[in-house]
Formats: structure tokens, C-alpha cells, sequence
């Protein structure tokens, strides 16, 4: 393993305008563990400056302490130049600090205009001046190019206008310092370029942008500066045009990474499982899935590509017995599996990661030895006839925490204490230690850190070389390249194409995915 | 840590239970009594044998209203309808019991099992109304409660009334002959050194209502059948997914709660009636969703909650001899139920986030030899 050099900090030549924000050697403790730890962050007036980093290592405790909400327990913390001490976010926003949460805090049965002067209304008298604050907003608007109507109702409004109207709430309270939380996670990809968009323009009116995210393209299209936190510290301030997507990846974690490329074939010529003009409606009589066709082999990696909700999840429910067939068959092996039951299924050896581990995975309350269990409660070691066998669940459930590294302070701490990540490593070691003969994994590393998801593309690597044959459907088409033996695209319900991971780039295969080369008859 | 989990356990029902007393308080204060004195009556009228053995009388059927409630309540399924099903289901019972020629224990389990089919069969058509119509089981049950209490009157006043001797105007079914009820254990009392005095005998449903109690136990947190119940109850998709059927787990869940919810008349009957009346005790399934509740679904935790209900019942009774309304422990229920949640919720939250502080340490500690792994 090769650990990065040292970065040089950047920015040290801009020493002689004031820094916007400028904090040094901040650190909070929490019981047990330090969640910033000495930090140092110089933010230039005007920037965009994004601080990158893995789950938990200290960005959002960090805002927190630039907002108001936690005091740090040491370190100085100076804006514009001047020392301050925040013991609310009002004392933040005084001082001209505004942030946009990842969870938006709109009142939905309230106009634009409403929403925005919610908590400092204007007054005129003993009325709310709405004129002047319309007028006021339509200013702001037309300042920093956000289009808005300040009488639309928030309930009206798309997701990327709601974010919008965050932003004119706090511009409208006099910020000049803009802290927006994940601000790219709730939106599809043309509000993302909306935003970036916006983010622009405020910086050329002068303002600064302080933007937290893990997404790594976003951050290197945005930003001007990227600070990387690691396990509370600031690691490295960087310039973007310097460094690449893997540079910034290597940072966050401390060490090389393993590539997603699996690139020596394992493929063979047993059939691990074959649909066959697969076809689903929706309640309604939608057709949702069409004729769907192709087969996974043992040893292979199939892997979906498409934009959601073009009939991916359809796809799967139907692969699990969660969704009746409209028509089509379903094989595993040889075996007609179409109307078999869920828990048919997954006795005869189909395992599944689901998409959304909090909502489809896992039982938040209970112990992870339960969790454990969850699709595999019928067969040992977890049962034993029409019974339980706690001990042989509690047992297994320490193997899998022992080699997929999930970090838990036991077996019998409860689901929802453990991070994003050591949930998904959890899961997939349930379904991996099982021996599966086909696995369906269903966006297997979403919201998940690197670390995480290097874990799991490796198993899913080695699980593959033992003949595991995969059902791959990501969302990251980087994973779904580097992965998959063979890429279909989806598209409204149909497969479209057959591409090639060896030779396909993500450019190529973004053009599939939205329909662009229908034509393109799948091979 | 386990030692801390079980006195916090405790620390919810015992701040439920002295926040409770507070707002009675204050209720008889209002009416210009001392609460002092009220309290002191009802603990002294508690105590005495025979009241003792009236609250356990009182629980027993308490404490199987509330397991049929609880089952329920462990996938999210609100049988508000234990009402009606123990209600029709000591009727049919009785009745059959009371006809059937057969010998001694025999009879008895033949009462037995008729409660418990009938109950079942009650609280199963609201599970297939969810099931195949989508109907949600509150709704159902609360009309089921309806259609039964007039079905029941219906069938004791033109099917299944005995011809009364003359001057006897209490409608009901014939007696269950003294073979085939279950006899008072005031004998075993005596055999410990108890002597209940006279008109007080403890019902011999006891050990069976414990029974209940244990099979309820080991069936949710035990077996296979169990772990499918609490997981659907915990997250219903994730429940699907791993293969559980959740049509056919509300389904068996509604008969099993209505199973047991048929039992619920049967102390009373076998210990007390020994027939079904006009005037059978009435009210003990509404009761039984106060007890699972108060109990949080825990046979340990309900059998409590039945205890504390049976003995602010009777304990109540002294208080109309002093001038003080006893309605006052209607407002305690009440009073406790509120703090229950209240206190449990409190207590959850603070569980939970000692919880992610302890996964945390544990994490920070851990986090740089676990590292990436490649």
C-alpha cells in the first residue's frame, strides 16, 4: 500500500486578504470519541470551498461548530477577521452565516414569500410588510440569478426550488456565508447542475459558499478550494484542478484503493438463473416491465444500468416473489421458480442486498444477531426446526462482524447504533456468508464511505471467482463498468442494449440510459 | 450494563406510577379530600386477604385480555375487537359445555377449546377482511364488537336460555355441572397457611392463566413463528423481503389473538358463573388493551399491569363508605396509561442514545486497526 505524499495546503499565497472563515485547532470531544480534532480550515472570501470526507469523519460536527449549534470545546474561531464565540445559530447568522440543511425545514402549505420571511417578518406597524418583502425577494432573485415567485405555494414546488428557497432564506436574513449540508443528495442530476449553476453566481456576487459532500464529481466541478477530513482532522487542503477523483478517494481514506475492475473472466456456462420475457404490471395494468430476457451464469456478473425507475425495482421484486408475473419465466438452475413464494426463494439460495438497507434490510431496534437472521430464519444456524437457536445466531452473526470487519461493540448492540456503512457491511455478510447461488444487489454500496465500498466490491469479487452469479443494479456507473461481466440497460421497462464494460465509457453508456440510442437493438 | 438496562427497565413503571398518584392527587384535592387519606384507605382495604384474592381474581382475566391484545400489538395489529370475541365465545362455550354429556376434565377442555374456536373464528374474519378487502382491523373489530354483543344477546334470550322456574327472572344457559369446572384453590391456600375468609376463594384458572402466560412467552421470543411476528411488527418491508408472508402472518396473528381472547371469559365463568348470564362481566377486552399497553406486551410486564388494574379495583370499593367518589381510580387508569407511554418513551429515547454513544466509543477505538479492508 502506498500512502499519499504530503499536500501541500493551498491557498497560502492568498494570505493577504482576509480569510471569510478561518478556524484553528477546533476540537469537540463527545464522550468517547473526538469528533474534530485540531481542525484548521481557511475559507477566502468569495470561494467555493468544499470539505469532503467519509461518514463520521467530523464535517457535520464541524458545520455544527461554524453554526452555532455546538460550542468547541478548544480553538479559535474567526470570521471576517474577527473573533467570535457562537452559542446559537442566531449569533451565527449575526455574523452572517447562513446554512442550507440536507432536510429542507419548509412549511409546505405556505407561499414562497411566506416561508422565507418566517421567523423575522418584516414589519410595518403592527402588520408584515409582504410587499417589501417581496420586493426584497425579488431583488435577491434577481441578484444572485435564483429563479423564484415568492407566491407559489412550497407544496408546488420541485425539489430543486425548495432547495432554492432555502437559499433565499437565508440570503434574506443577511448571509454572506453560505454552508450547505450534502446539498446535492436530495436532487436528480439537471437540478444538481441548477444548483452549481446558482453556487456560480452568488460567488461572483461575492458570496461564500462553504459545501460539505461525498460525492467526489461534484465536488471537483464546484469547487475552488477542497479541504479532506479524516477521522476528525483536516488532512489536506487541496486545489481541484490538481488533483483527480481517486487523489481526493485515497485522502479521505489514508490508503490506496482497490479498483472496482474485475477484469479476468470467471464467467461459465452454467446457467446460475434465466428470465425469459419477464413481464410485470403495475396495479393499474401499466406495463412496467417488458418481456425481459437474459440469463446470469454462474461466475457472472450482470449488471443493469439505467436511470431510476425505468423498471429496476420492478425488476427485482419480481426476481424475489414480491411482484406477481404478468408473464415470462424464471429460472434458477433449471428449476421454474415464477411461482414460487419469497421464502421458496431464498431457501433455495437467492440472496439479496436491497437497495435501501434502513427501510428493506434491517430491524433498526433489534440486536444485530436478529438482524442477522432477517431472510435466512428458516435454516441453521439461525433455526432449528419451529425454533430459534439464539446461540447459533449469536455465534454466526460474530463471524460475519469478524470477516466483513462490520465495527459494533457486539452482536448484541442494537441495528441502529452502528454507521451507514457497517449496517451494509452487515448485510452483506449475512447474504455472503449464506453461500448463495445468485445474488441480486440492488445498489450495494449506495451512501456508503469508500472504505465500505471497497469492502464490499471485493467481495462481491471473490464470491464471483466461486461461481456466485450477480444480478448487478447501481446507480454508480463506475461500479456497475468496473464490475459487471456484462451491462444491460434499461430503459422505461425494457432492456435497450447490451454493452460491452470492457470497451464502454460512462459518457457512452449515459446516452443509453436516457433513451438516446433506442434503436440499438439489444444483442 | 445489564444490571443498569434492568433498573432503568423498572424506572419507566415506577416514575409512571408515582406521576400517576401526583395527578389522582390532585383530582381529589379538587373535590376537597385529602389524597393522603384515600390513599391510605385504599392500601389498608388492599391488603386484606380477601381483597388480595379479589385482585388476583380481578388480574387473571385481565392478564389474558392483554396477551391477546399484546400478540397483536407485536406486528402492529390492534385487535380492539377482544371485547366481542370473549364475550360470544363464553356464551357459545358455556352453552356447549353446559349440554354436552361428557365426563369431567373432558368437559372442560371441550369449553375450552369451543372459546377458543369461536374467538378465533370472531377475530379471524377481520383478518381476512384485511387481508382480502383491505380493511383496516380497527375499524373491523370495533364493528365485529358490535355485531357480537347483539348476536350473543340474540342467540342467550331465543336459542340458548334454560326454561327458568318460576320467579327466577335472570336470563342464561344451563349450569355447567360442578365435574366440569375448574375448582377454587382455596384448598391450596390453606395447605400454605393462607385462610381466606369466608365468600373470598382464589379461582382455579390461575395456573392455566400462568400457563398462558409462558406458551405466550416462549411462542413470540423463541420460535421461528415469533421472530416472523416481532420482525413483520419492526419493519414490515424489510419483513417481506426476507420471505415472510404478511398476508398470512395477519391472518394466523388475528386467530391466534382471538384464540386467546375466547379464554378471557373463562375464569369468571368457570370460578364464578358458571353459566353465561345477562349479566356476565363485561368490559375485561377494553381492560385487556390498557394492560397490554401499561404491560409493553410483556408477559412479565402485563401480569403487573393486571395486578395493579385488579387492585385499584378493589381497593377502590372503600373509598364510596368515605365520601369519596371511587370513580377516582378510573382517573388513575387513565392517569397511569398516559405516564406509562410517556415514561416508556422517555426512557427508550434515553436507551437509544447510550446506545450510539457506546457504539460510537467502541467505533473510535476501533476504527484504526479495522482501517479499509482491501
Amino acid at each position: 500500500m502506498r500512502s499519499p505524499g504530503p499536500v501541500p495546503l493551498a491557498g497560502g499565497s492568498m494570505a493577504d486578504t482576509v480569510p471569510a472563515v478561518e478556524l484553528d485547532n477546533v476540537s469537540k470531544r463527545f464522550p468517547g470519541i473526538v469528533a474534530n480534532d485540531g481542525v484548521r480550515l481557511r475559507v477566502r472570501a468569495g470561494e467555493v470551498h468544499a470539505i469532503v470526507g467519509e461518514n463520521g469523519a467530523g464535517k457535520t460536527t464541524l458545520m455544527k461548530i461554524l453554526y452555532g449549534m455546538q460550542r468547541p470545546d478548544e480553538g479559535s474561531i474567526r470570521v471576517g477577521g474577527r473573533d467570535v464565540h457562537f452559542r446559537s445559530p442566531r449569533d451565527a447568522i449575526a455574523a452572517s452565516i447562513g446554512m442550507v440543511h440536507q432536510h429542507f425545514m419548509l412549511a409546505d402549505n405556505l407561499t414562497v414569500l411566506e416561508n422565507v420571511v418566517l421567523g423575522s417578518e418584516p414589519k410595518r406597524g403592527v402588520v408584515i410588510d409582504f410587499e417589501g418583502a417581496k420586493e426584497r425577494i425579488r431583488d435577491l432573485s434577481g441578484t444572485y440569478g435564483l429563479p423564484l415567485r415568492p407566491d407559489r405555494l412550497v407544496e408546488d414546488l420541485s425539489v430543486g426550488e425548495r432547495q432554492r428557497v432555502e437559499i433565499i432564506k437565508v440570503l434574506y436574513r443577511g448571509a454572506r456565508i453560505l454552508i450547505l449540508d450534502e446539498p446535492t443528495a436530495v436532487l436528480v442530476p439537471h437540478e444538481v447542475d441548477d444548483l452549481f449553476q446558482h453556487l456560480r453566481s452568488l460567488k461572483e456576487e461575492g458570496v461564500t459558499v462553504i459545501f460539505i459532500s461525498h460525492k467526489l464529481e461534484e465536488v471537483l466541478a464546484i469547487a475552488d478550494t477542497i479541504t479532506v477530513m479524516r477521522m476528525g482532522r483536516t488532512v489536506a487542503t487541496v486545489n481541484p484542478m490538481e488533483v483527480t477523483r481517486r487523489d481526493l478517494a485515497e485522502l479521505m481514506v489514508g490508503s490506496e484503493l482497490p479498483r472496482p475492475e474485475t477484469r479476468e473472466s470467471t464467467v461459465t456456462d452454467q446457467v446460475a438463473m434465466e428470465l425469459n420475457g419477464l413481464t410485470v404490471q403495475s396495479p393499474e395494468g401499466r406495463v412496467v416491465l417488458d418481456h425481459i430476457s437474459f440469463t446470469i451464469h454462474r461466475g457472472e456478473v450482470v449488471g443493469i444500468a439505467g436511470v431510476q425507475g425505468n423498471g429496476q425495482s420492478e425488476l427485482v421484486e419480481a426476481i424475489m416473489g414480491l411482484q406477481p408475473l404478468a408473464g415470462g419465466r424464471l429460472r434458477l438452475g433449471q428449476t421454474d421458480i415464477a411461482e414460487w413464494s419469497t421464502r421458496d426463494r431464498r431457501e433455495a439460495g437467492i440472496g439479496y442486498i436491497p437497495e435501501d438497507r434502513t427501510e428493506r434490510g434491517l430491524l433498526l431496534a433489534a440486536p444485530l444477531w436478529e438482524n442477522a437472521m432477517l431472510g435466512h430464519q428458516t435454516s441453521r444456524p439461525f433455526a432449528r426446526g419451529p425454533w430459534i437457536d439464539a446461540d447459533g445466531a449469536r455465534e454466526r452473526t460474530g463471524r460475519i462482524v469478524q470477516q466483513y470487519r462490520v465495527v459494533t461493540p457486539g452482536v448484541d448492540a442494537p441495528a441502529y447504533s452502528l454507521s451507514g456503512g457497517n449496517q451494509q457491511k452487515l448485510i452483506v455478510g449475512r447474504e455472503m456468508i449464506a453461500g448463495p447461488g445468485v445474488l441480486i444487489a440492488s445498489q450495494p454500496t449506495r451512501g456508503v464511505d469508500v472504505g465500505a465500498q471497497a469492502a464490499v466490491w471485493d467481495q462481491i469479487r471473490r464470491a464471483r471467482v466461486e461461481g456466485l452469479g450477480v444480478l448487478l443494479i447501481s446507480a454508480d456507473l463506475e461500479e456497475l463498468i468496473g464490475l459487471s461481466d456484462t451491462l444491460w440497460v434499461i430503459f422505461g421497462g425494457r432492456l435497450v442494449a447490451r454493452l460491452d464494460p470492457q470497451t464502454v465509457t460512462p459518457e457512452e453508456l449515459g446516452t443509453y440510459m436516457t433513451g438516446a440510442h433506442e434503436e440499438a437493438a439489444a444483442g | 450494563m445489564r444490571l443498569r438496562r434492568i433498573l432503568i427497565g423498572f424506572l419507566a413503571p415506577v416514575s409512571a406510577l408515582i406521576l400517576a398518584l401526583a395527578i389522582s392527587s390532585v383530582a381529589v384535592l379538587l373535590i376537597h379530600k385529602s389524597p393522603f387519606t384515600a390513599f391510605k384507605l385504599m392500601a389498608q382495604f388492599g391488603i386484606r386477604t380477601d381483597s388480595l384474592i379479589f385482585t388476583v381474581n380481578q388480574a387473571i382475566p385481565l392478564f389474558i385480555a392483554g396477551l391477546a391484545v399484546a400478540v397483536g400489538f407485536k406486528m402492529n395489529l390492534f385487535n380492539i375487537g377482544v371485547e366481542g370475541q370473549y364475550t360470544l365465545a363464553a356464551l357459545l362455550s358455556a352453552y356447549v359445555g353446559a349440554i354436552t354429556p361428557v365426563p369431567g376434565v373432558l368437559r372442560i377442555i371441550l369449553i375450552l377449546l369451543v372459546a377458543m374456536t369461536v374467538g378465533a373464528g370472531w377475530a379471524g374474519v377481520a383478518g381476512i377482511l384485511k387481508v382480502t378487502r383491505g380493511i383496516h382491523e380497527v375499524i373491523s373489530t370495533i364493528m365485529l364488537n358490535f355485531i357480537a354483543f347483539g348476536f350473543t344477546s340474540y342467540l342467550l334470550a331465543n336459542h340458548l336460555k334454560q326454561h327458568n322456574p318460576p320467579g327466577d327472572f335472570v336470563i342464561k344457559t344451563k349450569e355447567i355441572p360442578s365435574s366440569g369446572l375448574i375448582h377454587s384453590l382455596n384448598p391450596v391456600l390453606r395447605a400454605l397457611g393462607v385462610h381466606p375468609p369466608a365468600g373470598a376463594s382464589l379461582y382455579g384458572f390461575l395456573p392455566l392463566a400462568l400457563l398462558i402466560g409462558l406458551l405466550y412467552y416462549v411462542l413470540v421470543w423463541r420460535t421461528r413463528f415469533g421472530y416472523d411476528l416481532r420482525a413483520t411488527g419492526a419493519n414490515p418491508d424489510a419483513a417481506s423481503v426476507s420471505g415472510i408472508d404478511p398476508r398470512g402472518m395477519i391472518i394466523k396473528t388475528m386467530l391466534l389473538s382471538g384464540a386467546i381472547a375466547g379464554i378471557v371469559g373463562m375464569p369468571d365463568l368457570f370460578g364464578l358463573y358458571h353459566r353465561y348470564t345477562i349479566d356476565f362481566v363485561t368490559g375485561l377486552g377494553f381492560s385487556g388493551i390498557a394492560v397490554a399497553l401499561v404491560g409493553r406486551n410483556h408477559p412479565v410486564g402485563i401480569a403487573f399491569a393486571a395486578l395493579l388494574f385488579g387492585f385499584l379495583d378493589r381497593s377502590a370499593q372503600i373509598l364510596d363508605l368515605e365520601g369519596i367518589p371511587k370513580e377516582i381510580t378510573i382517573i388513575m387508569r387513565g392517569a397511569i396509561i398516559l405516564a406509562v407511554v410517556i415514561a416508556y418513551e422517555v426512557v427508550r429515547r434515553v436507551v437509544q442514545a447510550q446506545e450510539v454513544r457506546a457504539a460510537a466509543e467502541r467505533t473510535a477505538r476501533l476504527a484504526p486497526e479495522a482501517g479499509v479492508a482491501a
